[in-house]
């Protein structure tokens, strides 16, 4: 019987969209039965479009940054833009995946991905807004999974 | 080595790698061989630890000028 790996993803900014993304489709490859319950601000990640994923320095201090910058730079108008174009552009010049390339590998995988029913009404989130082949649960949907993976972890 | 099909995920950081390989068997039979050519230094312990977990047989594993070569046969 394959290994199960169980995932939260709780967040949904472009830096915190790689690890739950990164781990499931790995875990895919390696035969793990792998689901993911997305909740709260990780629902962004389902959406159709997730092109507009955003990464902030502001509250976010060990975030590398080419010259050091105060707090009160971090919150003019702008500064989050250009640290996500200055984020995206890393990412391709490393060779590293796009969020929508690890997305669709889970999704070919048949990696499992769960959209958590309450804060999708707690945010007024309509499943036409989320991307196909996905499933809506709750807590008990992840638990009765997760209670019998190898692995679980809260992203 | 002789091989049956190539890989080329130089460039590519992880887990591209490990996704491309796991494609790139898919492609082939039971018993052919996979080369794949990577420039990741973490693919030297991820394709071992992909090999151990999968049941694909790590042939040989050479490095050479930043480059690391794979040689992977097809579980049965």
């Amino acid at each position: 019987m394959s290994r199960k790996l169980a995932l939260i993803a709780s967040k949904g900014t472009l830096d915190w969209a790689y690890p739950p993304f990164i781990l499931a489709s790995t875990a895919a490859a390696l035969d793990y039965e792998v689901q993911i319950f997305f909740t709260f601000y990780g629902l962004t990640l389902l959406k159709k479009d997730i092109s507009d994923l955003k990464v902030s320095p502001l509250g976010n201090p060990a975030m590398p940054m080419p010259i050091p910058m105060p707090s009160l730079v971090q919150v003019l108008p702008g500064m989050e833009s250009m640290a996500t174009m200055m984020m995206k552009q890393k990412i391709r010049d490393k060779g590293v995946a796009s969020v929508e390339e690890l997305r669709d590998a889970c999704l070919e995988a048949g990696v499992k991905l769960i959209a958590c029913h309450m804060t999708m009404d707690l945010f007024d989130f309509k499943r036409e807004d989320f991307i196909d082949g996905i499933e809506y649960g709750g807590a008990a949907t992840f638990l009765e999974f997760a209670g019998g993976a190898d692995v679980s972890l809260f992203v | 080595m002789e091989f049956n099909k190539e890989l080329d995920a130089r460039g590519l950081n992880c887990p591209l790698p490990i996704l491309r390989c796991k494609k790139a068997l898919a492609e082939i039979t039971a018993g052919q061989v996979l080369k794949v050519i990577a420039t990741d230094p973490g693919s030297v312990k991820d394709f071992q630890a992909f090999c151990k977990q999968t049941g694909h047989e790590l042939l040989s594993l050479a490095e050479g000028e930043g480059e690391f070569t794979f040689i992977i046969k097809k579980r049965n």
